[in-house]
């Protein structure tokens, strides 16, 4: 997927789906949007009515110019509906370029399947089925998705992610899932296949990028009804119109009778609704992320509850020296340059951090000085790491009690303070490690959770979207309260077995809340699965992955938050062109009936509000307008309306004023200025 | 329009309001079984038809439960009319000697009393004896409003119920209503009544010697105790033919405040009961605050345009001032611009003054009110319709703020969408295509007596008026024909039945979810910027649907006459 974010719209793409949109007139598949297939129904007929304009009834002669406008109908006709299919066209072409390279990873793989006596037999990888055993050696791609049950190797996986950095696999652990299509870089691995032919991972993300595997989701199924059920009260309005016409001493004819259905009918929404939740799933793609559903995105925007785990994904998975506290009588300068000394050759990050701190504090020393001193390692035994001076002095830094017992075996005074500054430390949440010298306690290391920067934002912009977030931690209570306080999440849970994880989403849930969840053990799986939503890490093991309704590439669990926005989005992007579709109606009305009842009712005219030129340009202006309002709308469906988070009544406001006030006047304008052009051009009286 | 005209129409506004939502909370304390200060009265007579009955008042019924004997009893009841109006001649209580009717009246009089719209083909004092006004008429007049109330109260409890699966015992809801909330106010009102001129009695019409020697037959008989109930169960069906309009339904102006005031104030009152049972004082609010401001501004309307009168007349005849054909002195413009936008908005049909008669304008506002059938409505069943628009409003804006939409916290699905559409559609559909008939058969056009625009407002508005069971007509229209009574009875069965059947089957979709908590992200739907949502779902929906035919009826109707055309 590494070609996958590029945004533009490449040209074979939008041939593709200009050749797609014809193919798309075939009524098997326009039936399925129940709107433009009656926008399709409407141009068949007055296509008829194009050859013999009395077909149906009528005494239509040669001067009266129905059969050319009858046409000119047609043609409008036919373009909207070319429209409509153009849109998702497009929003599937996109897809369809993914999954193409996608397959191409995957052609022509081939396995050693383990046969029952212990040896190894070349097989085509379709032929592979879960629960076969087969071995990888290096530069081999990875035939099927399986466990890695043997070995330890690092596989290219850019194919999937797009990442090319290569990762480790290996047997046990968190990290022993494969995915066919990847490449074994080194070592060997010997794999077990999880997944049948067509199930794999890889065939499941072809089948979503394609749109072949989209199903309407429950709100997309519900805006359907309701876009059916005011096509179906429009079609009783337009039906009554030609009695009424004919009880004031007239009649209308159909094309007009089709124009006006078709511009009262919620064209726009129903031309653009499947293009909308196909870019919908698109961009979670492009944020790395494969649903494995619809539904799973749009949950995602109904989300109450948040709860992610502290390491790694609030906190950046280690802590770091953030203070330096003295102890007795020595200064915070002589601490420093002791613990700098003491983490010198010390590797671990916490070690590393101090020495940053160090420098930041002036103090700095160079390796090579200190050549001859001997690095102590942190054992767990000792639980402090340090250095042997090659002048016999004795440096330490560890857990506090480990260097108090220490000191006092070694003769020294525990300075007063020490306890104090220590307990201050862990009330804080903070870990104290104390440094020492011979048996001299010089102060104190404060070691720190450090809040991923910007986790404090993200929350307050999740707390503006009405979701409570729940940080679950295995620290003691005192610890996880200062991260919590510090990342600035709504509740925590500490000491937190994978079982309280499960107790608080069902207890979320018993409230009718909506909870989402990432996850990548083995034992986050049933909470995966219970979760409405479940965030997988790709680095996960099959279990998660299969327990979660999406799967992140990138494996960050942070990427709950835009999976959300996302599902926001693509329900407010239909809320909005709905709302403008219908709106737009308003101005349509009165384009549209007072010129079907001029010639009857001639005061009617005072509703004319545009000034239209005659009765067939102002049909044929709504008409127009009514028709390049879709691809002019097709950027925003693929996009989606901006989402920012603020409160519901607030955003309501912004988008009823964009595209519901907007939806009335836009509509007064285009009508109008079409008629212009019309008028110009001399075509107002065909 | 006149200052005092203006303050009149305010004043009676204030008044529903001042009194409909206290009575709300007290509706609010019968439907949770809350005891009243004449508990001592109603326990034992409710106790008594319990066991008359056979009830058990602790069972509750599934939606399914519910409708089912929901719709039985009203079946009985509409074929137990139907053979009292078809053997009324046979029948005792018939001083006058009045006829059974035909089959066709008889079933548009049945239909149109069980749905509560009140339609009349007939002439009260001409074509129904006294058995018929009292055991027909004015007893459906109670159990349709009665079954009014209970629909609605059954849905509001599917809304707050948590996981529920009943909405509660239908006969007890239905005793209830009657035992509690109508007799007693209908007591009230008839004892007003009489005490203002009102006439109630068993005595046959009385022959009276004129002055100059003549004989006339006063019409006379139970009218106050009819009256009384016929405005608080928004049914609206006369005992005279003239309905309020005739001096002893509506002798002065008092008694018609009274009449505006009774047929406002249940269905006024449900939507603080609504707002109690779901314990949103503001919601409550947010609604009274719109629906009031569609309501003044239909009354308005009417009053200016009956007010400036028809230019026509001044052109051609110069007779200038209002428009007083067809009202009456006693009530003046402004009280007969009030009760026609009452009559109308709370779909009771009573009428004081005669709608076909109002300037094209004026008789819009009747017309759009009826389109709407939801600026309060009818007793129960206009807050049906409200809260329908209020599934299909919060629906659109619930996409709009991205969120799965909820009302009242319950999800609202395709099935729930369904059900609105369904019942949303089918106003429509039987107000245009009958309508379309009518005016296109010469089964229809015959009965029109108004050539041109006129005649096709007549026939919009029968429809309208059926479908809305509303019951008040353009009355230049002859309805009582066989194609008339069928259509419009049909139409009236169709308009009634369909929509609260779907709502009933919604409230057992909603009463089994679960009520999902508030929190930032919730749309609001107690706010003035939702309620503004709510009325233009009502206005473009609900409305927008019938502009054609309004801009040919009414609208062209007005265009002409400013534009001085005498005829078509």
């Amino acid at each position: 997927m590494a070609n996958s974010k590029s945004t533009g719209l490449s040209g074979a793409i939008v041939n593709q789906a200009m050749l797609d949109s014809f193919r798309k007139l075939d009524p098997r598949s326009m039936v399925k949007s129940p709107v433009m297939f009656v926008v399709e129904i409407g141009c068949v007929i007055t296509l008829l009515l194009s050859f013999d304009p009395n077909l149906f009834g009528g005494h239509y002669g040669v001067g009266s110019g129905e059969r050319a406008f009858n046409v000119v109908v047609t043609v409008i006709l036919f373009i909207t509906v070319l429209f409509g299919n153009f849109a998702e066209a497009i929003a599937e072409g996109r897809g369809k370029a993914q999954a193409e390279s996608l397959r191409k990873s995957k052609t022509d793989l081939t396995a050693n399947r383990k046969l029952p006596d212990g040896t190894y037999e070349n097989v085509p990888a379709t032929t592979l089925r879960r629960g076969d055993i087969i071995r990888v050696v290096a530069g081999e791609s990875i035939p099927a998705d399986g466990e890695v049950i043997e070995g330890l190797g690092s596989v290219d996986e850019s194919a999937i992610t797009g990442e090319s950095a290569p990762v480790i696999r290996g047997a046990g652990g968190d990290f022993s899932s494969v995915t066919g299509g990847t490449k074994l870089l080194s070592d060997e691995l010997v794999v077990r296949v999880t997944a049948d032919p067509g199930e794999s991972f890889l065939d499941k993300m072809i089948g979503l990028v394609e749109g072949a595997s989209r199903q309407k989701t429950p709100n997309e199924l519900a805006l359907s009804v309701l876009l059916a059920g005011l096509t179906l009260i429009f079609l009783i309005v337009v039906d009554t119109l030609d009695p009424i016409a004919r009880y004031v001493g007239g009649n209308i004819d159909i094309a007009t009778l089709i124009a006006l259905l078709v511009c009262l009918i919620p064209t726009t929404i129903g031309a653009l609704l499947s293009a909308i939740g196909i870019a919908g799933m698109d961009r979670v793609i492009r944020f790395n992320v494969i649903a494995k559903s619809g539904k799973a995105v749009e949950a995602a925007g109904d989300v109450n509850t948040l709860i992610l785990d502290k390491t790694g994904t609030i906190t950046i998975g280690n802590r770091l020296a953030s203070e330096f506290v003295p102890v007795g009588s020595h200064t915070e300068k002589s601490l420093i340059e002791l613990a700098v000394l003491s983490s010198l050759f010390d590797e671990t990050p916490e070690g590393r951090s101090v020495v940053e701190l160090g420098k930041e504090k002036g103090v700095a020393y160079i390796r090579e000085e200190f050549i001859e001193a001997k690095n102590v390692e942190f054992s767990a035994d000792t639980r402090m790491s340090g250095l042997d001076m090659a002048d016999g002095t004795v440096v330490r830094k560890g857990a506090v009690d480990a260097i108090r017992q220490f000191v006092q075996q070694n003769g020294g005074i525990v300075p007063d303070d020490l306890e104090e500054k220590t307990n201050r430390i862990a009330g804080e949440g903070g870990t104290p490690l104390a440094v020492v010298k011979g048996n001299d306690v010089y102060g104190l290391i404060y070691l720190k959770d450090i809040v991923k920067p910007g986790m404090r934002e993200r929350f307050e912009e999740l707390r503006k979207m009405g979701i409570k977030t729940v940080m679950c931690t295995g620290d003691n209570p005192l610890t996880a309260a200062t991260i919590a306080k510090e990342a600035g999440v709504d509740d925590f849970i500490a000491e937190a077995k994978p079982e309280d994880k499960m107790r608080l989403i069902k207890e979320e849930q018993a409230q009718g809340k909506l909870v989402a969840m990432s996850g990548d053990g083995t034992n986050d799986a049933p909470a995966l699965a219970q979760a409405d939503v479940g965030l997988a890490m790709n680095t996960g093991t099959p279990a998660a992955k299969e327990a979660g309704n999406m799967v992140d590439l990138d494996s960050d669990p942070t990427k709950l938050i835009e999976v959300v926005s996302i599902g926001k989005q693509l329900l407010i992007t239909r809320g909005a062109i709905t709302t403008f579709s219908i709106a737009n109606d308003v101005a349509k009305y009165f384009a549209i009936v007072p010129a079907m009842f001029l010639l009857y009712v001639p005061q009617l005219q005072a509703l004319n509000v545009m000034h239209l030129t005659s009765s067939r340009s102002a049909i044929l202006s709504a008409l127009i307008f009514n028709a390049i309002i879709i691809p002019l709308l097709i950027p925003l469906a693929m996009k989606g309306v901006r989402y920012r988070p603020m409160s519901a009544t607030s955003m309501l406001i912004r988008n009823i004023l964009i595209y519901g006030v907007g939806g009335v006047i836009a509509p007064f304008v285009g009508i109008k200025a079409i008629d212009l052009v019309i008028t110009a051009l001399g075509l107002a009286h065909i | 329009m006149t200052c005092s005209g203006t303050i009149g129409i305010l004043a009676v506004v204030a008044l529903i309001l001042a009194l409909a939502i206290p009575l709300g909370g007290y509706i609010y304390r019968v439907f949770t079984g809350q005891k009243s200060f004449l508990e001592p009265v109603y326990a034992p007579i409710e106790r008594v038809i319990y066991k008359l009955v056979g009830i058990n008042p602790s069972t509750d019924m599934d939606w399914k439960g519910y409708v089912k004997v929901w719709l039985l009893v009203q079946f009985v009841m509409a074929i137990f009319v139907y053979l009292i109006f078809t053997l009324q001649g046979r029948l005792p209580l018939n001083p006058d000697g009045i006829k059974g009717m035909s089959w066709d009246l008889a079933f548009n009089t049945a239909a149109s009393f069980i749905t509560n719209t009140n339609w009349q083909s007939y002439a009260g004092e001409q074509s129904m004896s006294y058995l018929g006004q009292m055991v027909a008429i004015t007893y459906l007049q109670f159990t349709s409003a009665a079954a009014g109330v209970v629909a609605v109260i059954a849905f509001i409890r599917g809304i707050v119920a948590n996981k529920g699966k009943t909405l509660g015992n239908f006969w007890v809801d239905y005793i209830k209503v009657h035992t509690r909330i109508l007799l007693p106010l209908a007591f009230i009102f008839a004892v007003a009544f009489v005490g203002l001129g009102l006439p109630e009695t068993l005595q046959g019409a009385q022959i009276v010697h004129t002055l100059q020697g003549g004989t006339q037959t006063i019409s006379r008989g139970p009218v106050a105790s009819l009256e009384a109930i016929k405005q608080l169960g928004t049914n609206g069906g006369g005992y005279f033919n003239a309905n309020s309009a005739h001096p002893y339904e509506d002798p002065r102006a008092i008694t018609t405040v009274l009449e505006i005031l009774a047929m406002a104030l249940i269905p006024a009152a449900l939507i603080a009961t609504f707002g109690k049972f779901i314990g949103d004082r503001k919601q409550a609010v947010v609604l009274y605050v719109f629906l009031t401001g569609l309501l003044l501004l239909g009354a308005f309307t009417i009053y200016a345009s009956e007010t400036s009168g028809n230019p026509i007349l001044q052109h051609v005849l110069g007779i200038s001032g209002q428009n007083m054909e067809g009202k009456e002195v006693r009530f003046g413009e402004s009280l007969s611009s009030i009760f026609t936008a009452v009559t109308t908005a709370f779909t009771t049909g009573a009428v004081n003054n005669m709608h076909d008669s109002l300037t094209p304008l004026g008789g819009m506002v009747p017309i759009v009110f009826m389109m709407f059938n939801s600026v309060f409505g009818g007793i129960g069943v206009g807050l049906l319709n409200i809260l329908m628009f209020l599934i299909i409003a919060v629906f659109l804006s619930g996409l709009m703020v991205g969120r799965t939409p909820e009302i009242f916290g319950k999800k609202i699905e395709a099935r729930e969408i369904k059900l609105a559409t369904a019942a949303m559609l089918v106003h429509p559909f039987v107000i245009l295509v009958p309508t379309a008939i009518a005016i296109v058969t010469r089964a229809g056009t015959s009965s029109i007596l108004n050539p041109g625009l006129h005649g096709f407002s007549e026939v919009l508005y029968a429809f309208t008026s059926g479908a809305a069971n509303n019951g008040s007509a353009f009355a230049g229209l002859n309805g009582n024909t066989v194609f008339y009574n069928v259509a419009i009875g049909l139409v009236m069965l169709f308009g009634r039945y369909v929509s609260i059947v779907a709502m009933f089957a919604m409230a057992g979709s909603l009463v089994s979810k679960s009520v999902m908590p508030k929190t930032v992200g919730t749309l609001k739907t107690n706010t003035y910027s939702f309620g503004a949502v709510f009325l233009a779902v009502v206005i473009i929906v609900g409305a927008l649907t019938f502009f054609p035919a309004v801009a040919v009826g009414p609208i062209g109707e007005q265009l002409q006459m400013l534009a001085g055309q005498v005829t078509q």
